[in-house]
């Protein structure tokens, strides 16, 4: 890589050509303010705030702007000298922050931005004290309307069109841009509908002023009041970082938290905004049904009508299921206790995808940061825009920068990217397995071509057979490389794409039935013929709840949503953000979730329910504590130990390959495609939520009403 | 005075044929042939040698400019771009080029390409300009049909014209703002670097010039660069359409040779200042951007770009405009502070907050509703905004007040004291 010398506040320093000289500046431990400029947004050069002293130059640089390579050396030869807070420098900046400041209005008492504003932490620096000279109106900018998650105060603006490069670079949805010109120009969406994207909130981060704010949060609280715990968001199965803010007993908001291997500095609105439902629906109290009625009970009285059902029930009467937010630890206590009492019916597949076996065949092999790197995508039965914003996020980026060639099986929204329609027939899956169809040659010549599966297509009656063709495919188009992720030189392009968060964690646990046991869909089927008896949910509510027959239903978990309202005991637990827990996002990384507030009422952490009644039923689970549950899962799975680090998986042989899934007929007059229904209302939390109703009513059920007409 | 032989632009005025056997016979598309048999080196050269400074204002060595073009053709073609977005207020000289001699243009284009390794001319023609638009495709439809330009044609270097019509926006005679308006997108300068040299439009090589700077080369291709070089000072050689506007007896546009006194040039062809020259309050000499000279400096002051630069202003495009003394000046200065505040395109902060600023304090000056400190504030926040854009408007938005301050200080002290007086009289 060519570098130059460069001579950055009297330090001398090799900086490499292709940084800018903001970049080169930082490095040497100066602080260049800035607004417009984003290291994950093109460069716009606008706001003039990250002016810096050229010696020699006429004028002052716009240090992002400039890239190292054109600064050339002064003409004795001697390295260039760069000033970062010479006078000259600084009474630009000051300057600038005049210009910024005199229309920007006096309201930081009453603007959410206040204390984690830019505006307001550069002005301390460059702003001039005391010193008001702009004595005519200030200007005020008309609202905006961006939909139900971004409040505008426009006025506020200081047009560094963040949001604008945002929207149409990362988002890819053009729907913002800038109208006017001059002191006129304002930032606004397209004739004033909403911004039309799952990651339309990350604007609200963006924007380095008080223009663009959450409006679920607005007013509600101030950000040094809030209490930050890292975490890991269970939305979606990508295990995007998040930061959880929260005041007290109440989660105030979740903010994204840096993960270059996971989500970059993103994560959608769900993730964002569906934390009001945190607060509502919540089951904060044991219930026993009596008289067909759901009456608050005490723990005791729970764990002893349980204890009575099962003291009843022969183990092949009984089932567990998993649901989809439950973290690693309360999966491993369940799956023991059911061991311990001899169950077999057990299943964390509410959907019904046939996935399990070897952990290569379930995982995003090729990890997220390996998309970039992907030269041909086929996406089958998928739909990634809302399945998993954020990697859909990194397809886009991969497009954006290499042109990525992407064909999609049952793809039917705009993914933000073009995808080239193969229809939604299982036939074309076929053609494609059989290497007839063009894209078939398009994957073999690719270098590292992938395979994007999508849990609903391989959730039908025929999944397994599908999951058999996309791994043929998988192996016949050389998708499976050598051993290793992408950082390590090798490459696997079989990709599931899973929505629930539990769900790897509960593959890795085998949280699968045994022999002869019964998946979910059986246990549906025995319980209303009356097979199947006693139910256990850990939190399952997107399957068919309604229809257990007179099977006797604990529902463990924490909303009150169809799970609870057919339960016959209801047992409060914790939702993702109050407690411990671990989480497999799909790529097969663990990562942990911390307890950022407690649980509500009488309800606890979902691991010590399971270990408390497993003392009621004389069945014991062998851990104390946390730890020890902990290191029971190691011994498990050992992967668990590596928190936020890929296990490198083994290399699978073609004979692996040829394991997975099962032949069988296709059903032909089902197309392919994605179940997900609506983005929004997910999951109980989801649903809970007063804002993605919202969002729904918006986004999901108003674009239905407009393809109607 | 510069005699009718040595004149460029024979049909300014319109007054003779403008089809091609017109252009021909006075001289035009002669030889152009033999001129393409030098290399583009020499043709280079030639330019660099005749001194020519680029006409839109900004007076950089066009010869030199052409020598920034990549020197071999690779994987991306190169562009000629024609700056033919005349919008500076006070100049009217590229119209009449495109309107009435649009032929010295034309064949300044090939002759440009050429020494460039470009194939494709575009030129960007102000929106407002319908009827220049339609003179200028005329006249290039005509060389299309006498196989003057175009593929494979007389001249042996295959050569394309296109004439884009822009929609009305001052910024985008900018040269970045003008490709970028060119490529579709809305008219806001590029950073630089890189140049446009290197990244012009849809990201080739492209160079950038002023209709009259390109219009201008043939006739030096022709009469060789030392007969250009005879006019005007070293250098500020050559002949330049100046453009004579404002209180004058007969404003016009004339080509003189550069280095020409102020003072001669409107008396001799504007029919003097109206009233008389003591009649003369201050002149603008090239074009809203230029700060204003007062009489006492046009007295004596040359119309070159180094005599004008010296005097704190520039020689710009040479669009004079002559104020009397029945102007108001602040209120004059004040609508330029408008314009630019209208035409700044709001892209980098201290432009777009900076024009506003200005003007509005302007305004405030214009009845004297102000405070004598103001004016040292004004100056500043001048100084604020120039030098720290993107592009050069927001360097030339306070020029012409600063020109006011420099100048008529006192005619500002004046009236906010008059009105400080009415208002005390008032109470």
């Amino acid at each position: 890589m060519p570098t130059r010398k460069l001579i950055i506040d009297g330090q001398e320093i090799e900086a490499d050509d292709n940084l800018t000289l903001l970049q080169a500046c930082e490095s040497t431990g100066a602080e260049i303010p800035r607004f417009c400029y984003h290291e994950r947004l093109s460069v716009a050069g606008n706001c003039r705030m990250c002016l810096v002293e050229w010696v020699g130059a006429p004028k002052p640089q716009a240090s992002c702007a400039l890239q190292v390579r054109d600064i050339f050396p002064n003409k004795d030869g001697t390295p260039a000298k760069i000033n970062t807070n010479s006078p000259i420098a600084r009474k630009a900046r000051e300057g600038v922050m005049e210009f910024l400041l005199i229309n920007h209005p006096l309201d930081c008492p009453i603007c959410d931005q206040g204390g984690e504003c830019d505006l307001q932490d550069q002005a301390m620096g460059y702003g001039r004290a005391a010193f008001n000279r702009f004595h005519e109106q200030k200007r005020a900018v008309e609202e905006k309307y961006m939909g139900p998650l971004v409040k505008t105060v426009m006025t506020r603006c200081i047009q560094c069109t963040r949001c604008i490069r945002f929207a149409t670079e990362v988002a890819g949805v053009p729907d913002l841009g800038a109208t006017g010109r001059g002191e006129d120009m304002e930032i606004t969406t397209y004739l004033e509908k909403a911004f039309a994207s799952e990651l339309s909130g990350n604007i609200v981060d963006l924007c380095p002023v008080g223009a663009l704010t959450s409006k679920p949060y607005t007013f509600t609280a101030r950000p040094w009041e809030l209490r930050h715990t890292d975490s890991v968001d269970v939305m979606d199965a990508q295990g995007c970082a998040i930061r959880i803010d929260s005041r007290g007993p109440q989660v105030m908001r979740v903010l994204p938290r840096l993960n270059e291997d996971v989500n970059e500095e993103w994560i959608g609105d769900k993730t964002r905004h569906a934390c009001d439902g945190l607060l509502r629906q919540r089951l904060d109290r044991p219930y026993i049904r009596k008289s067909g009625k759901l009456q608050p009970a005490t723990w005791s009285e729970a764990f002893a009508a349980i204890a009575a059902k099962l003291a009843t029930t022969v183990p092949e009467k009984m089932a567990a299921i998993v649901g989809d937010l439950a973290a690693a630890e309360e999966i491993k206590a369940l799956k023991d206790l059911m061991a311990a009492l001899g169950v077999k019916n057990i299943d964390c597949r509410q959907d019904g995808a046939k996935l399990g076996g070897a952990r290569q065949s379930y995982l995003f092999n090729t990890t997220i940061a390996g998309v970039e790197a992907a030269d041909a995508i086929l996406i089958v039965g998928a739909n990634p825009r809302w399945e998993a914003p954020v990697l859909n996020a990194r397809i886009r980026k991969a497009w954006l920068a290499s042109g990525v060639k992407i064909a999609g099986i049952g793809v039917t929204m705009d993914q933000t990217y073009p995808v080239t329609d193969l229809g939604a027939g299982t036939d074309m899956l076929e053609q494609i397995a059989a290497g007839t169809h063009a894209f078939a040659q398009i994957l073999r010549d690719a270098k590292r071509p992938m395979l994007i599966l999508g849990t609903s297509a391989i959730s039908r009656a025929d999944g397994a057979a599908i999951l058999k063709l996309a791994a043929k495919i998988a192996a016949d188009t050389g998708m499976i490389g050598p051993a290793g992720s992408a950082a390590e030189g090798g490459w696997n392009g079989f990709n599931v794409l899973h929505t629930a968060a539990s769900r790897v964690a509960a593959l890795d646990l085998g949280f699968v039935p045994g022999e002869a046991g019964r998946d979910v869909a059986a246990i549906v089927d025995g319980a209303q013929k009356g097979e199947i008896e006693f139910i256990y949910s850990l939190g399952a509510d997107e399957f068919d709840v309604g229809h257990l027959g007179r099977a006797f239903v604990v529902y463990q978990g924490s909303h009150g949503d169809a799970g609870a309202h057919n339960a016959d005991v209801i047992l409060p637990g914790a939702a993702y953000t109050e407690k411990e827990g671990l989480y497999v996002n799909f790529e097969g990384r663990v990562q942990p979730a911390h307890r950022a507030v407690f649980p509500p009422g009488e309800a606890k952490e979902d691991w010590t329910i399971l270990r408390a009644l497993s003392d009621v039923l004389g069945k014991r689970l062998p851990y104390d504590t946390l730890d020890a549950l902990r290191a029971a899962l190691v011994a498990d799975a050992p992967h668990f130990a590596d928190h936020h680090e890929l296990v490198p998986h083994g290399g699978a042989s073609a004979t692996d390959w040829a394991a997975v899934g099962a032949a069988g007929p296709l059903d032909t007059s089902r197309p392919l495609g994605s179940t997900m229904t609506d983005f929004y209302l997910t999951n109980p939390i989801a649903r809970a939520s007063a804002t993605m109703a919202e969002c729904s009513r918006e986004f999901v059920a108003g674009s239905a009403k407009m393809a109607a007409e | 005075m510069l005699a009718d032989k040595d004149r460029i632009f024979t049909n300014i005025y319109g007054l003779q044929d403008k089809s091609v056997a017109g252009a021909k016979s006075r001289g035009l598309w002669d030889g152009t042939k033999k001129i393409l048999e030098m290399t583009p080196e020499a043709i280079c050269e030639v330019v660099k040698k005749s001194g020519l400074r680029g006409r839109g204002g900004a007076g950089f060595a066009t010869g030199l400019k052409w020598t920034f073009m990549p020197k071999e053709v690779k994987d991306r073609p190169h562009y000629l771009v024609v700056n033919a977005d005349e919008s500076e207020p006070g100049t009217c000289k590229d119209r009449e080029i495109m309107r009435n001699d649009p032929h010295h243009l034309i064949e300044g284009c090939l002759i440009a390409c050429y020494a460039m390794r470009a194939h494709t001319a575009y030129i960007y023609v102000r929106g407002e300009f319908v009827r220049e638009r339609e003179a200028l495709q005329a006249a290039i439809d005509e060389c299309y049909e006498k196989k003057l330009i175009g593929k494979d044609n007389v001249h042996g270097w295959d050569f394309d014209c296109f004439v884009h019509h822009g929609a009305g926006a001052y910024i985008c005679g900018e040269e970045t703002a003008l490709l970028e308006s060119f490529e579709g997108k809305k008219g806001m300068p590029r950073m630089k670097p890189p140049f446009p040299a290197n990244m012009g439009i849809y990201g080739c090589p492209t160079t950038v010039n002023n209709v009259e700077s390109i219009a201008v080369v043939p006739t030096i291709m022709r009469r060789g660069p030392e007969w250009f070089a005879s006019f005007g000072r070293p250098n500020n050689t050559g002949t330049k359409l100046f453009q004579i506007s404002g209180h004058v007896n007969t404003p016009c546009v004339v080509e003189e040779s550069l280095s020409i006194p102020m003072k001669e040039l409107i008396e001799k062809y504007a029919g003097g200042v109206r009233g008389g020259w003591d009649n003369l309050l201050a002149v603008i000499p090239g074009g809203a951007s230029c700060p204003m000279i007062p009489k006492s400096v046009c007295d004596e002051v040359l119309m070159d770009f180094d005599s004008l630069k010296a005097v704190n202003s520039s020689l710009g495009t040479a669009a004079v405009i002559v104020m009397d003394k029945s102007t108001d000046l602040v209120k004059t200065i004040a609508r330029y502070a408008y314009f630019y505040k209208h035409e700044s395109c709001g892209q980098c902060t201290p432009c777009r907050e900076g024009t506003g600023w200005m003007w509005r304090v302007m305004k405030r000056l214009e009845t004297g509703d102000a405070r004598v400190e103001e004016i040292d504030q004004l100056w500043d926040v001048g100084k604020q905004c120039e030098g720290h854009t993107i592009c050069g408007l927001g360097d030339a938005a306070p020029w012409p007040i600063q020109g006011l301050i420099r100048h008529f200080r006192p005619e500002l002290e004046r009236r906010i004291a008059e009105r400080q007086s009415q208002k005390v009289a008032a109470e």
